[in-house]
């Protein structure tokens, strides 16, 4: 246990070390993110009854946050660490590839943690939050860091070189990030988007999390943590199964 | 069966066409001082991350202390210290912090009596507090060196640690390897620098192509590769000597087995008329050695 642990608390001072960049700048784009749409929109958009938009906004931005923090995490610590050879230092040791895994994972759902936490306080300048259900909105920032981490994981091992990465972030986690609802609900959008966002796992993600502050969402929320649960097993399964057989680590 | 350090049986490693590892069968007894010599792109880093775990056998088996390194993956890394060929270090931290996690690593914490004595014994001590990416080349060496002994491996593997380090540092890391090997612990070492693998190493395996074309003592393999030399430089050509070579610029080079046989020389050449106005002896080193047993191989 004790090589998990100082695995993890490696994996924390990394962020911590350069918290101004890992924390502090994901947190101030999030908040001019809320400035400048919910001046533009507060007055015009209305998602759901009794909500100002950026109230409903501020969950969406949150859970991105924790989500995209979760990514970067683990993708850029492995990359790093490929790439200057200094991932030995972990290979040598008698750590298993599961305790691998729980380290980089929990590494980056703490990153992810922080940011959200960060990006929801901030936004207590300019709203107020309801916590309708703050048991959810645990279960959907857990597992859905969970996921992201792990997804951070897989691309940190497959790419040789930053650029990869960044196409793997630029065009897959980001468009479904985005295209998730964080800003909207899908109920405002055309028939077709509505049917093709339900293929988007991250729109359960968003939609359960923010269930969790207001107690409405698009759908039930039971439904978006057994989709989202079982997308968490399907990504933490197939990320064991690539360290297990040392894909790209042990060549 | 008395455990052997290591013990590799038939290894073999492909990469595309190319075999980095052709069957290599090779045991190494606890407390040896033990080289692995051959040319760039032999297979020593190969063996020797195969050996780590670092990269996977495509056949044979490999032990450390008789745990094999796929199966029993947590006792033979436990029992091995590798120091990698490629100086590697993580920016983020300081020599200790790197020296401390690399312990928790491997199970240890509290390390800090053990980390200072390393850190003396490596002259570091003035740069505990230094962050890594400040250090010279040589001193990073010296942390990849103080990282691969945090958990007191009894056998040490360094994948050539002198490759650009200075002389003087060179002297303080072999004495420190020859007192941890004096206390017991198996050391295998690979370097280009074979004057040092020749007065360090009980024993030596010379790698070509993956495959191991000479094993045996150091002291053997000079008796038996390479002969002592005589160079005489004379004051004019004589006619040709049996057993000399010319060297041209009037030097004549003997092949001897023992030095009792200069006198012997001596006289053959003054009765051929020579007269001797330079000589010099030549030792046999393992350069000759590894020369032969290339060219042959
Ligand atoms: N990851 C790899 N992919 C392809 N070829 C490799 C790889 N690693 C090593 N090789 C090849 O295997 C051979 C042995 O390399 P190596 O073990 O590094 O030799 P040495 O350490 O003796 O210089 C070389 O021809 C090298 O190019
Ligand atoms: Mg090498």
């Amino acid at each position: 246990m004790t090589g998990f642990r100082t695995l993890l608390y490696k994996e924390i001072l990394r962020f911590w070390k350069v918290s101004f960049q890992t924390v502090g700048a994901p947190v101030l784009t999030s908040v001019l993110y809320l400035m400048i749409f919910s001046h533009v929109l507060d007055k015009h958009v209305q998602v759901f009854d009794g909500v100002p938009y950026t109230s409903f906004l501020v969950p969406g931005l949150v859970m991105m946050s924790i989500l995209q923090n979760a990514f970067a995490n683990s993708s850029s610590s492995l990359i790093q660490s490929k790439i200057t050879g200094n991932l030995v230092f972990v290979l040598l040791p008698p750590i298993s590839y599961r305790e691998f895994y729980a380290a980089y994972v929990l590494a980056s759902m703490f990153r992810g943690a922080f940011v959200g936490l960060g990006v929801a306080l901030a936004s207590l300048i300019f709203v107020t939050l309801p916590l309708a259900a703050p048991g959810w909105i645990l279960a959907f920032a857990l597992v859905g860091g969970g996921i992201l981490g792990s997804l951070g994981v897989v691309a940190g091992i497959w790419a040789e070189k930053f650029d990869q990465l960044a196409g793997f972030q630029n065009f897959l986690i980001m468009p479904l990030t985005m295209l998730s609802g964080v800003f909207y609900s899908i109920h405002s959008l055309p028939d077709v988007w509505q049917t093709v966002s339900h293929f988007n796992p991250f729109f359960y993600m968003i939609d359960g999390f923010r269930y969790g502050f207001f107690g409405q969402s698009d759908v039930s929320p039971w439904r978006s943590l057994g989709i989202v649960v079982v997308c968490f097993a399907f990504v933490a399964g197939l990320t064991l199964n690539l360290l297990s057989r040392g894909y790209k680590l042990r060549g | 069966m008395t455990a052997a350090a290591i013990r590799i049986c038939g290894a073999t490693k492909r990469y595309g066409d190319l075999r980095a590892l052709d069957g290599v069968d090779l045991e190494i007894a606890e407390g040896e001082f033990f080289g692995l010599l051959g040319p760039n792109g032999a297979g020593k880093t190969t063996l020797i991350s195969a050996l780590a775990g670092l990269v996977r056998a495509d056949a044979g088996t490999l032990e450390v202390m008789g745990h094999d390194v796929v199966r029993d993956y947590r006792k033979a890394r436990q029992q091995l210290g590798v120091v990698p060929q490629e100086l590697v270090f993580d920016p983020f931290f300081t020599v200790r912090e790197a020296l401390r996690i690399q312990s928790g690593y491997f199970g240890i914490r509290n390390n800090d009596d053990w980390i200072d004595e390393i850190l003396a014994n490596l002259d570091l001590t003035a740069k505990a507090g230094a962050n890594m990416r400040s250090l010279s080349g040589g001193m990073k060496r010296r942390v990849l060196v103080a990282q691969a002994l945090v958990h007191r491996p009894p056998v040490i593997v360094l994948d050539e640690p002198t490759a650009g380090v200075d002389v003087e540092l060179r002297q303080g890391l072999w004495q420190f390897i020859r007192k941890l090997n004096g206390a017991g612990h198996t050391i295998v070492l690979t370097t280009h620098y074979l004057e040092e693998a020749e007065t360090l190493c009980g024993r030596i395996a010379m790698l070509k192509a993956g495959r191991i074309v000479a094993l045996d003592t150091t002291a053997n393999l000079l008796a038996r590769f390479a002969t002592h030399s005589l160079k005489l430089r004379l004051a004019q050509p004589v006619p040709a000597l049996p057993g000399s070579v010319s060297l041209g610029q009037g030097w004549l080079e003997f092949a001897i087995d023992r030095y009792d046989e200069v006198e012997g020389r001596l006289r053959q050449v003054r009765e051929a008329g020579g007269e001797v106005m330079e000589m010099k002896l030549g030792e046999p080193d393992l350069e000759k050695v590894f020369v032969g047993v290339m060219q042959s191989a």
